[in-house]
């Protein structure tokens, strides 16, 4: 009977294909736009997430000042190589630290300029940072200590100074400082925020001090915490230290940040989750307001073929029969808007996705559920409609014009 | 329903005192007033009389369509004023035949889609349906037309393929109100002479309504209403023209 009522229902839509067309418009619409929401905000959590982690793990960032705004910092004394050395030998939660200390510089080779940032820095950068190197080696012992003119660089750097060319062994200028290229770094690519990270050249933290910027600065510190470690606690430590050494009173804040990283993950996907959810329930309702749709149509085609329904009760269909012919008719129609919904939402999936440079992750799991409930809306919806012409008599049915 | 198997002096139909009131109280109209008509199988009855008259009513009634107010109606000895609504649509699934005024075929549905629709309330196997639902187009005479739809049909053929869906399924009882209702004359005299050999050729009981004396000159008998009650039975010697 279900076959049947299958195989009628298929012949109704085909009699009026455009109308059965506008009528799954809303339901392909809602189905879509959920499926869509969910798997763009499920890339870009995924994007935040990976990026936050392919900055290194366990990382923190410790910086002078407190963030005031966007871009904007209070003023504090920068750190000092004892700082770190402190850390180092106080902190035992810490796997690795990496004084930093950075400039904008202009890069030349041969005769062609580039604009970038050096920092200075030791191969604990590379450990905390989780970067390994594409060519070349990391600092000697003897190169940190004596501070030697030796760089490594970074991705963007290199197509953009050397082009196609080999930069291992070349000879670049940084600012006034002429520096062997020894390194090149493996590409990262951009953060969430849009920075390229492969932007950079690496030099030995002494010799950054003393060719480039003057002084005996860290700007910043990164540290990564040891496996097993809690992060949260690992900055409370080193806040405490940093407090100590700065000399900061009871009753003062803290002159200088510690940024953990899986927190501000955490914080960024749990937004970005957040916000798919809501766009997802915004598309849900226009799910419903599909079904609204639905069972209009099928309220307009109960009536419209009230004559062929008196035929068929006259000719012997049972009450139930009409009734599975409407609902199968409802859910057959609503199926199909989800089916177009799902293969137009892929599609859009997959071109929005490149376009907005985010990772494509196909959820089966929503998929299944959108069209599980577009034939639900089906059945729901298409009730009424259904039972009201298996209600009709079949004598005034055959008499409707 | 092989219960209803009936020997063969059971009428095909029988009305009794059969009274069809619509409506209640002032606005009530009764429509048969206190009908008494059986009819044996294997006859060709005509129904003739005014507009208004009660017989579409009492085909309603033979069609198990309705029930009576009152009286009392025997379909092959069973009473059908007592079956519930399904009963009644399963007794028209198995034993009816309904040709109606209007054709009242489906829309942009292929003739063989139209005839073959009753098979399908009866569960039969796609291919043995379209068997013998190619085989009724035959027997009407429609040939070659199995995939036109209606609009694509003439209004005599259209009329033909109503009757093959109504033969189809191999009824005891065919009820055709007013079928020529729409036709030319001559198209009128083809389905007669369809009808006419449906009941000569497999004994189907054929209960028509028509306002046509040429008509009603094919049946055996001619039953004339007035004010919801039988005015003249009488069987009909008039041979047709
Ligand atoms: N559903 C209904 N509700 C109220 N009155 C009805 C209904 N059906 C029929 N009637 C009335 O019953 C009477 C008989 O109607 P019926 O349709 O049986 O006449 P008829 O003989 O078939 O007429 P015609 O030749 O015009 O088809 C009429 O007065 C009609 O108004
Ligand atoms: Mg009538």
């Amino acid at each position: 009977m279900i076959g049947n009522a299958l195989m009628q229902a298929l012949r109704a839509i085909r009699r009026n294909v455009l109308r059965s067309f506008l009528t799954i418009l809303g339901i392909v619409i809602g189905v879509a736009a959920v499926i869509i929401m969910v798997t763009l905000g499920g890339g870009a959590t995924v994007q935040v997430t990976q990026q936050i982690a392919s900055l290194g793990s366990n990382l923190l960032m410790v910086r002078p000042g407190q963030r005031l705004g966007p871009g904007l910092r209070s003023p504090a004394a920068a750190f000092t190589i004892r700082d770190v050395e402190a850390m180092r030998k106080q902190l035992p939660g810490l796997a690795a630290v990496a004084p930093t200390a950075s400039k904008g510089v202009t890069l030349v080779y041969g005769n062609t300029n580039y604009s970038s940032t050096v920092s200075g820095t030791e191969n604990a950068f590379f450990t905390v940072r989780n970067w390994t190197l594409a060519a070349g080696r990391e600092f000697t012992p003897a190169e940190l200590r004596g501070g030697s003119a030796v760089c490594i660089v970074g991705d963007t750097v290199r197509r953009e100074l050397f082009g196609g060319q080999q930069p291992l062994g070349a000879k670049i200028r940084i600012d006034k400082v002429s520096c062997d290229v020894i390194g090149l770094l493996e590409p990262k690519g951009q953060t969430s925020m849009g920075t390229d990270q492969d932007d950079l050249v690496v030099m030995p933290l002494r010799a950054f001090w003393r060719r480039i910027a003057g002084n005996q600065d860290v700007n910043f510190i990164q540290v990564s915490a040891r496996q097993g470690v809690d992060t949260q606690r690992v900055k409370r430590d080193i806040e405490l230290l940093m407090r100590e050494r700065r000399h900061i009173s009871r009753t003062q804040d803290d002159d200088f940040t510690v940024l953990d990283m899986k927190e501000i993950a955490k914080t960024l996907s749990g937004a970005t989750q957040v916000l798919t959810a809501l766009l997802s329930a915004v598309a849900a309702v226009s799910l419903l307001v599909g079904g609204i749709g639905i069972m209009n149509i099928m309220l307009v085609s109960v009536t419209e073929r009230t004559r062929e329904i008196g035929i068929r009760l006259a000719i012997g269909a049972l009450e139930r029969d009409v009734l599975l012919q409407f609902l199968v008719e409802a859910v057959v129609l609503s199926s199909l808007g989800g089916i177009v919904g799902i293969v137009l939402a892929i599609a859009v999936s997959i071109g929005a996705a490149s376009a907005l440079r985010l990772p494509f992750i196909f959820n089966g799991g929503i998929v299944a559920l959108a069209f599980f409930f577009s034939a639900a809306v089906g059945v729901v919806f298409g009730y009424f409609p259904a039972r009201k012409a298996a209600r009709l008599d079949p004598i005034d049915a055959l008499r409707y014009e | 329903m092989s219960s209803l198997a009936s020997t063969d002096d059971t009428p095909a139909v029988e009305l009794r005192g059969v009274t069809k009131v619509y409506g209640s109280g002032e606005a009530a109209v009764a429509a048969l007033c206190g009908v008494d008509l059986r009819i044996a199988t294997g006859e060709f009855v005509a129904m003739m009389g005014p507009s208004g008259s009660g017989k579409s009513t009492c085909m309603n009634i033979l069609g198990c369509l309705d029930t009576p107010s009152d009286g009392s109606y025997r379909f092959r000895g069973v009473d059908a004023g007592a079956l519930s609504r399904g009963e009644r649509a399963l007794l028209r699934r198995h034993y009816l035949g309904f040709v109606f005024q209007g054709f009242n075929l489906l829309a942009r549905t292929s003739a063989l889609e139209n005839v073959e629709l009753p098979l399908i309330y009866r569960g039969m196997p796609v291919a043995e349906r379209r068997a013998r639902a190619r085989q009724a187009l035959h027997d009407v005479g429609l040939d070659g037309r199995e995939t036109h739809t209606p609009a694509e049909l003439s209004g005599g053929q259209q009329q033909r393929v109503a009757i093959a869906r109504a033969i189809v399924a191999d009824p005891t009882l065919l009820l055709a109100d007013e079928p020529t209702g729409n036709l030319d004359s001559a198209r009128s005299r083809e389905i007669m002479e369809l009808m006419t050999a449906l009941n000569r050729e497999r004994g189907l009981t054929v209960v028509m309504v028509t306002h046509e004396p040429d008509m009603a000159a094919y049946a055996s008998r001619v039953v004339h209403f007035l004010d919801g009650q039988v005015d003249v039975d009488e069987a009909n010697h008039r041979l047709p023209s």
